[in-house]
């Protein structure tokens, strides 16, 4: 606080003046990338484009109906191991969650978290696809769900920790078991919280690509059952956009737009619609 | 509930405790107790299992070259010759050219959203950067072949006429490349150290804020002289978490960094990431030489990234503990 009032007044004016454009920056690269991928990505999304399969190079009017289907079919399956898998960890930590256990659990998801998806995409390869000798689906599925734990398991924690004391107390009083108390009273209470991080876990794991490149690995046909390869909408932009073809690379855009307008609906449902307005 | 109230086995109140279980537990309730534990358990081990299969893979590696993989420089999987000095070096100057562009921007921007934007503009910035980390990272890694790799090299010369006389700044224009590959990913952790340093800001106490102005300072001079120094360790964890998702970032890299696996001064040269070769040749690895050394790479990345975000965890933990 030394110098000339003046000269303080302008330091300030220009170091707020700097944070408000380091604020327009980052808001803007947002609007950015959504305005270009729309861009690009409009003129080729058709009602053909969503509900064919690809055609060879050269050929026009090929489809990502295949991709489509398989990520739903992979996030999907993930989806059914790696929620109930994260929402029951989760009631374990909220309801019984204190020692040493506890503590070991809750490292064990710090650490998953943050592993990096292409490792994890290494763990599924090592475990499933090795073994089995195939690409698959099945492996696709696993390695998603393994990243998809750690936020369920953290964010049902949480929601439930912000469950009141009192409500167990007062199930408890009345003489209900533990375990309906807890899945009868609690989860309920907490169900808009769960779902919520279900579905960003939901939404993050819909464009990841790195885990599937040699677990999914990609399918120019229909997927056939979950022990075969399956094509899925992030491996196949990033296989299309890697190619050398311009007509692929169009695709890619629209593959783009379609991928990134799932994964910012599913995000913004879960943020603007189910938060529950008792945790803000 | 006070604790008279509730006698030794019961700890309970508005924390949301609850009854430990005692020596009268239902049976119903044992087995509901068993099976949430059991779920738990699949967390710690899944990690277990994670270490297990990737230190069983790359073993092959570390017989054959020990330690020294870590620093060879060829990677040759025609000869069998392993060393992942190139990936590390790439994966290494790209997170810090990251995180040179996205600190400066976030820590201003969170700045921006705690001390001087109305509450409105705040949370709708702040919500506009968090959507930021929702977008899929081929699609970065899209924009940034066709958008951003054109636009590097279109100002590739220019930046060796003004800064040239720096080993960073020399070489053909490529485009393709770690400085390419470091843009984006200052993009991809950009939300990351917003969200956190404006979390960490919004805990300085008012009083010490009112302190300063009570003397007379300026808003600038109260975030300089208590907000920032107050917020300083939070703002180092937010630091290291984004360097943990830079370090094991895939995509985005592995479609503009140049795969060539060469260790230049030079920033406009293409490289090679971790991540990146794990992802480019893992589907198509046929030896089991070169398939236990990508997963060499994968247990090394792995390591990395436990120790970066450990210490990010325990310099953002100590924030939340009450002081």
């Amino acid at each position: 606080m030394s110098g000339h009032p003046a000269r303080r007044k302008r330091t300030n004016a220009l170091m707020l003046g700097l944070t408000a454009l380091c604020a327009l920056l980052s808001a803007s690269a947002l609007f950015a990338i959504l305005g270009y991928i729309a861009w690009k990505g409009a003129s080729a999304v058709s009602w053909a484009f969503l509900t064919r399969l690809p055609v060879p190079v050269g050929e026009t009017g090929g489809g990502i109906a295949n991709s489509v289907l398989g990520s739903l079919e992979v996030v999907g399956l993930a989806a059914l191991i790696g929620v109930p898998v994260g929402v029951l960890g989760g009631v374990y930590l909220a309801e019984y969650g204190r020692g040493r256990l506890a503590f070991w659990v809750r490292y064990a998801a710090d650490v998953l978290n943050g592993v990096p998806s292409i490792v994890v995409g290494l763990f599924a390869y090592a475990l499933i696809v090795l073994p089995m000798k195939r690409f698959s689906a099945l492996s696709g599925s696993v390695a998603l769900s393994v990243i998809m734990v750690p936020v369920v398991l953290r964010s049902t924690e949480d929601f439930l920790r912000l469950v009141p004391g009192t409500i167990r107390e007062a199930a408890l009083a009345l003489g209900v078991p533990r375990w309906k108390v807890t899945l009868r009273v609690v989860l309920p209470s907490a169900s808009r919280g769960i779902l919520t991080g279900a579905l960003l876990a939901v939404s993050r794991v819909a464009g990841e690509t790195a885990p599937l490149i040699f677990t999914a690995f990609g399918n120019t046909f229909w997927g056939r059952g979950l022990l075969e390869p399956v094509a899925t909408l992030p491996l196949t932009i990033y296989n299309y956009a890697i190619s050398p073809y311009d007509d692929w690379h169009r695709q890619a855009w629209a593959a783009a737009l379609v991928l990134m307008l799932f994964v910012l609906a599913v995000n913004l449902a879960a943020r603007l619609w189910l938060r529950p307005r008792a945790a803000n | 509930m006070t604790p008279a109230a509730a006698p030794e086995r019961t700890s309970s109140g508005a924390r949301g405790l609850v009854p430990v279980p005692g020596p009268r537990e239902r049976a119903g309730d044992r087995l509901f107790r068993l099976i949430v534990t059991g779920f738990a358990l699949l967390t710690l081990a899944t990690v277990a299992a994670l270490a297990w299969q990737l230190t069983r893979g790359s073993l092959g590696t570390w017989r054959a070259f020990g330690a020294s993989f870590l620093w060879g420089r060829t990677w040759d999987p025609v000869n069998d010759v392993f060393g992942a000095l190139p990936f590390l070096y790439g994966t290494l100057v790209t997170s810090l050219i990251a995180l040179l562009i996205a600190v400066p921007l976030g820590v201003g921007t969170a700045v921006f959203l705690t001390e001087l934007a109305p509450r409105r503009l705040a949370s709708a910035v702040g919500f506009a950067v968090e959507l930021l980390a929702a977008v899929p990272s081929v699609i970065l890694g899209l924009m940034g072949m066709y958008l951003l790799v054109p636009a590097v090299r279109f100002v590739e010369p220019s930046l060796e006429r003004w800064l040239g006389f720096l080993p960073f700044f020399r070489g053909a224009a490529y485009g393709l490349g770690l400085l390419t590959a470091g843009l984006i990913l200052s993009l991809m952790i950009l939300p990351y150290v917003t969200a956190i340093t404006r979390d960490v800001l919004a805990t300085v106490p008012r009083s010490l804020k009112e302190a300063l102005y009570a003397l007379g300072a300026t808003r600038w001079e109260v975030v300089r002289g208590v907000s920032l120094p107050y917020a300083r360790p939070g703002i180092l964890g937010a630091v290291f978490l984004a360097l943990g998702r830079a370090l094991g970032e895939t995509m985005a890299v592995t479609m503009v960094i140049g795969n060539t696996p060469r260790i230049s001064a030079s920033l406009f040269s293409p490289g090679y990431s971790m991540a990146a070769v794990i992802a480019n040749e893992l589907a198509e690895a046929v030896s089991d030489a070169h398939l236990s050394a990508l997963i060499a790479i994968g247990l090394t990345l792995l390591g990395v990234t436990i120790v970066v975000n450990g210490l990010a965890r325990l310099l953002i933990y100590r924030l939340e503990r009450p002081r």
